[in-house]
């Protein structure tokens, strides 16, 4: 019997190998070569020209000012999509909240494409708008990671609370304030990590709608075409503290385990 | 009143859908066209762009190279994934809790991040060869694995864990066990699992461009290339890629709502 036993639990042996050897090592691998040099003496200096140089602090600057503005235009667009199609009683509920997740199936880069035609028919020359374009594609890549998480949470709500609130004399705006909004909090943390993270990186999206400023995605992508491991490694290294931040912020705010990816 | 606050909402949901499929269709009707540009001058309808889109070698190969690699890195984290997640499952907790803290990284770090790191590690640490594809299907295979693992373990914490001690009573080898019993129990989170590690690689721009040979493209980094340059021809004819993707995406979607569906409708006649 302990040997049966033991079979089963060996099962993980192959994936808790990988995880040491191709997730945890190369993190590792980051932190030294952040503070190495090209010949591999210890040095804080990528450390102080970062958070001395004005241009990597602009781009981080530059990158929390999209993430947070991308952030809250698709809460403010997400949040009534979810509301609405977890509170109305139409049949076909299913197939409308498909319609708004469906096209994160599509491959991102040519939905940008897509994207980018018709903001040039639009505006004529897009690069003339490059934050607003950057906020719009990010908003157009990322809004159905939002919308998932948040219909999730609204729908498992449990309709007699605000019921109840209502019959205690609270009138409509105050259900939603003090009843709905509390209750979804799950829901928006893990839709706001869902948005946040990736849109202070994706620097696909500046490159296709001809946004030259760089965000933090963009310095370790030059670092790269420049051979410069260390310097790209101690970028990595300020967004790894960056994620584990919010990570553990929004870990206090959830007690659900929140992965939102993981609704897909 | 009533009414106006439900016109309201449809109108709302309406704008939404608008912006964002607006962009997709408006491509899709393009690509049926000999226009050089959305907005420009059509003198008429034709199949060029789709012709183009499977006469071409370049495109034909670089299509062939991004669903070989996802099905092949998917298979991997499907197999590796599934076999965690049951390991892991009947570990005791401290083991058990440090695969899902580690399974948690990639889930939680930025593409970015985790593909430099394995381009470090591999190419620049140990040397490994872009062309052996071989870094880029283990970042692919980092990437996907996470989601496989999470999609099996909710099914093994609702699976009867009495199923396998009874089998084994009834005589069956552990392996025996494992595959006609276990295994069969949790095929809809394995199934899940895999077709998430396909949409995650086929989606990904950033581990690829990290890892990839420089000879080698997936979609992803094949358009983003081609953005870049000004070749019409290539360009149209990703539109017609577009709405070859947009109609799979479509019918899979509906394909999974109907047999869903009956699947229901089965078990409610039961």
């Amino acid at each position: 019997m302990t040997k049966l036993r033991l079979n089963r639990k060996q099962l993980c042996i192959p994936y808790a190998v990988f995880l040491i050897l191709f997730v945890i090592l190369p993190l590792l691998v980051i932190i030294y070569y952040a503070f190495t040099d090209g010949t591999g003496a210890f040095t804080l200096s990528n450390l102080a020209g970062f958070f001395t140089n004005t241009n990597t602090l602009g781009t981080l600057l530059y990158s929390f000012a999209i993430a947070i503005v991308t952030t809250i235009v698709c809460l403010v667009i997400a949040y009534p999509v979810a509301y609405i199609l977890a509170k109305s009683n139409i049949k076909k509920k299913y197939v409308l909240l498909m319609l708004f997740v469906m096209p994160m199936w599509i491959n991102f880069t040519l939905r940008i494409t897509a994207l980018k035609e018709i903001l040039t028919v639009i505006e004529g020359n897009i690069s003339m708008y490059p934050f607003i374009n950057t906020v719009i594609g990010m908003t157009y890549d990322f809004l159905p990671f939002m919308i998932l998480p948040l219909y999730t949470s609204l729908s498992k709500l449990d309709g007699s609370l605000s019921e109840a609130a209502a019959d205690l004399g609270a009138n409509g705006f105050t259900v939603f304030m003090r009843v709905t909004l509390p209750l979804s909090v799950p829901g928006i943390i893990s839709g706001v990590t869902m948005v946040l993270l990736p849109s202070m990186t994706n620097y696909v999206v500046l490159d296709m709608l001809y946004n030259s400023t760089y965000i933090m995605g963009s310095l370790i992508g030059s670092y790269f075409s420049a051979y410069d491991w260390n310097n790209g490694s101690m970028i990595s290294l300020i967004l790894l503290i960056i994620i584990f931040i919010v990570t553990l912020v929004t870990n206090r705010f959830s007690n659900e385990d929140s992965s939102g990816r993981t609704l897909l | 009143m009533k009414n106006a606050k439900k016109i309201c909402m449809a109108l709302f949901l309406a704008i939404v859908l608008a912006f964002i499929y607006v962009p997709i269709l408006l491509l899709a009707f393009y690509s049926f066209t000999d226009a050089s540009m959305v907005g420009g001058s059509i003198s008429g309808f034709s199949f060029d762009n789709y012709v183009n889109l499977f006469k071409n070698e370049e495109l034909r190969s670089m299509i062939f190279g991004t669903v070989l690699l996802a099905v092949g890195s998917a298979v991997i984290s499907t197999v590796l994934g599934t076999l965690g997640a049951i390991g892991a499952f009947y570990s005791r907790k401290t083991p058990r809790n440090l695969i899902n803290y580690a399974n948690q990284i990639p889930v939680v770090n930025a593409d970015v991040v985790t593909g430099f790191s394995v381009c470090v590690l591999l190419i620049v640490m140990l040397g490994v060869s872009k062309d052996t594809y071989v870094p880029l299907v283990i970042g692919h295979t980092v990437l996907c694995t996470p989601f496989v693992y999470l999609s099996v373990t909710p099914r093994l914490k609702q699976m009867d864990n009495n199923l396998y001690e009874a089998a084994l009573d009834l005589g069956a080898t552990p392996s025996q066990a494992l595959f006609k019993v276990v295994i069969p129990q949790l095929l809809s989170g394995i199934l899940s699992g895999f077709m998430l590690a396909i949409t995650l690689s086929l989606d990904d721009y950033f581990i690829t461009t990290y890892t990839k040979p420089s000879t080698f493209d997936t979609i992803s980094t094949y358009v983003v290339n081609a953005t870049k340059g000004s070749q019409t021809e290539i360009k149209t004819a990703l539109w017609a890629l577009s709405t070859v993707i947009f109609i799979i995406v479509v019918v899979i979607v509906v394909l999974m709502n109907v047999l869903s569906k009956r699947r229901q409708k089965e078990e409610r006649n039961i």
